[in-house]
């Protein structure tokens, strides 16, 4: 697969300039994307918990995220004293420019069908409606939702104060747990693809909704990619970074005025970014079928409607589920979802091989699944046992096997 | 599909009506004993119901209440009896609204409107006069710039809160017995309270009284076994020598 067909001719002015209007496009796309979801989260919210939610700014309080951050900019920028003034300073930006980086691999639009690649013609060059497609996106998309952890490794420990700290602790420990789920249900779909890129990964979607990798990859790696992200953006169920009625608010207790808001802004735009990048994963990005009209404006739309599906998900799991208690979660990453989301990487691995190779399906699929099984029974009987003996040790006796 | 009932549930709310007030756009009716702020009334005639008898002052469980009594002025007089308040000032800073000033009263001069949106900014402004208290030449409350009200707010706010009956008796409970009051006349009754005025005692007094202080009919604290140790009908068992 080539790169890009608008550095195919060489770079020149207009390349350049079409560069830089896609950067702008895209972060203004997600900027008002934040604006929006922050008023769409407090007012779905209210709806699920029978309140009408914010509905003095603007038309149904539509202007309510810009009212909160003029009143963010004006307010007084405190420091601790016992803060680490640099890397204080530093942790806001390292949480917001990963969310924006993420957001510039996703493919928000082009059409997919009949064999077309998703280009479309802007100033007489072809281009992708995606900012940038390095060959290793997925890497890219990893290395990244990482460098968010340091944003809020940094702003905890900087501040000088133990609930941040504590804050800060539980939110690497939790996002470095689910890194590991996150990536091998990722590599389920590389796989499938055979490529690190996402407007490849999105091609090889195009067409039918069987092409989708959700049906493609059984539904699992999709499974756990979503609980994976969610507990990696720290949402709820899994906010015990924050947890308002135990850590004062977790990381960000010390921050005011807008360096607090850019925390804020990066928490929303690693919500959009997330469900951008599970769209382009799972679920074919931007392909869908083209009912009239100029093709790339339905790319367009379809990639809107299924980013608006994950948005409202996230909020309906905010409104619906309590808060995981901290050895649930961990239990929950190490113990099932990475275990899990890697014998299914191997299942479908050898899935794939068996084709090359020319072995019965069938067999297989049903051998994968059998060996499958006796692992996990495997697996659960040692955690079983290594409980039971925790147990022993604690309590002196042999109960709990 | 027990994981998933939640989520039927969160999403069925979406479409639930809202009981949702919006306050300050609209105000819910308040309750018939709602304590808001005090209006010190006047009859019908002008002339104020305060005698400066400072009872409410006494009573206040917060001591918020400041009055001061003065001789009425024998050609131009500011109440019917012998003495008025010249002094009348209630602090909003302590006032808890128990009511026990207006129970207190014995002309049911200070009563307790249904009016509770004052915001002051300062505390002189906290501090409510006589002149700020009374009521105007209608009857009604007057506006202070730091309260918020709206149209019609004012209507049923100057309003009888006494929990017991005026004369004092609990027998008169929920019976009208007070008297007329500037702009609004004798006022109607309330919820739980008898249609017409009707000064004559209850019929079933005599009993009521009985059923309460014994077989004669002297209060209590009259009868000589009040102060007595307490008699074997209501010892519990303590009193028991004889």
């Amino acid at each position: 697969m080539t790169g890009d067909p608008l550095f195919a001719d060489g770079v020149d002015l207009v390349v350049v300039a079409l560069v830089i209007i896609k950067a702008l496009v895209a972060f203004t796309i997600v900027v008002v994307g934040v604006i929006f979801m922050i008023w769409f989260e407090r007012k779905v919210l209210a709806d699920m918990q029978n309140r009408i939610g914010p509905n003095r700014a603007g038309k149904w309080g539509m202007l309510q995220t810009l009212a909160d951050g003029v009143k963010l900019i004006f307010k007084e920028d405190l420091r601790p004293d016992r803060s680490d003034p640099l890397v204080f300073r530093l942790a806001p930006y390292l949480s917001v420019a990963p969310a924006f980086l993420i957001f510039t691999i996703v493919p928000i639009g082009g059409s997919f069908t009949g064999g077309n690649d998703g280009r479309v013609e802007i100033f007489g060059r072809e281009t992708w409606l995606q900012v940038a497609d390095p060959p290793v996106g997925v890497l890219f998309l990893i290395a990244m939702s990482s460098i968010a952890v340091y944003g809020v490794m940094l702003a905890g420990w900087s501040s000088g104060s133990k609930y941040p700290l504590l804050g800060s602790v539980r939110a690497s420990a939790q996002m470095v747990s689910y890194e590991a789920a996150l990536g091998l249900s990722v590599v389920a779909v590389v796989l499938l693809s055979g490529s690190l890129s996402t407007h490849d990964i999105v091609v090889a979607q195009a067409g039918s909704i069987l092409n989708w990798n959700v049906i493609a990859t059984a539904f699992v790696p999709f499974a756990i990619f979503c609980v994976a992200a969610t507990a990696e953006l720290n949402r709820p169920p899994f906010d015990l970074v924050e947890a308002e009625q135990e850590l004062v608010g977790g990381f960000h207790t010390e921050y005011s005025s807008i360096r607090f808001g850019m925390f804020f802004l990066a928490e929303f735009m690693n919500t959009i970014t997330m469900s951008a990048i599970i769209v382009t994963l799972f679920l074919g990005g931007p392909s869908g079928p083209v009912l009239f009209g100029p093709a790339f404006i339905w790319g367009i739309l379809w990639f809107t409607v299924k980013l608006l599906a994950f948005l409202f998900t996230f909020v309906w799991l905010r409104a619906t589920l309590p808060r995981y208690r901290y050895d649930q979660l961990m239990d929950l990453g190490w113990k099932r979802l990475i275990p899990l989301s890697l014998g299914w990487l191997l299942l479908i691995g050898a899935i794939n091989i068996g084709r090359d190779a020319g072995w019965s399906r069938p067999l297989v699929l049903a051998g994968g699944l059998a060996v499958l099984f006796i692992s996990g029974a495997l697996l659960f009987a040692a955690i079983r046992v290594a409980e039971g003996r925790r147990h022993a040790d604690e309590f002196g006796e042999v109960t709990a096997v | 599909m027990g994981y998933f009932d939640g989520f039927k549930v969160t999403l069925k709310q979406i479409f639930q009506p809202r009981v949702t007030s919006e306050y300050p756009d609209e105000k819910r009716p308040k309750p018939v004993r709602h304590h808001g702020r005090h209006v010190l009334s006047r009859y019908e005639d002008g002339m104020e119901k305060c005698i400066g008898c400072e009872l409410c002052a006494g009573v206040c469980p917060a001591r918020c209440i400041y009055v001061r009594g003065a001789d009425n002025p024998p050609e131009a007089p500011v109440s019917p009896g012998e003495r008025w308040g010249f002094i009348y000032e209630i602090n909003y800073l302590r006032c808890i609204h128990c009511d026990l000033c207006v129970e207190a009263c014995p002309t049911e001069a200070i009563t307790e409107s249904k009016m509770f949106e004052f915001s002051f900014t300062n505390r002189d402004d906290a501090i409510y006069t006589r002149s700020e208290l009374l009521v105007d030449d209608d009857g009604r409350p007057q506006k202070l710039p730091w309260e918020d009200w709206r149209e019609g707010d004012d209507e049923h706010t100057s309003a009888w809160m006494r929990a017991t009956s005026p004369n004092g008796s609990a027998a008169y409970e929920g019976r009208i017995s007070w008297s007329g009051e500037l702009g609004y006349g004798v006022r109607a009754a309330e919820a739980g309270q008898s249609g017409e005025p009707d000064l004559a005692p209850p019929k079933d007094l005599e009993a009521r009284v009985d059923s309460r202080y014994g077989d004669d009919d002297t209060a209590v604290g009259e009868r000589a076994s009040d102060y007595e140790p307490a008699g074997p009908r209501a010892s519990g068992g303590k009193g028991d020598s004889a």
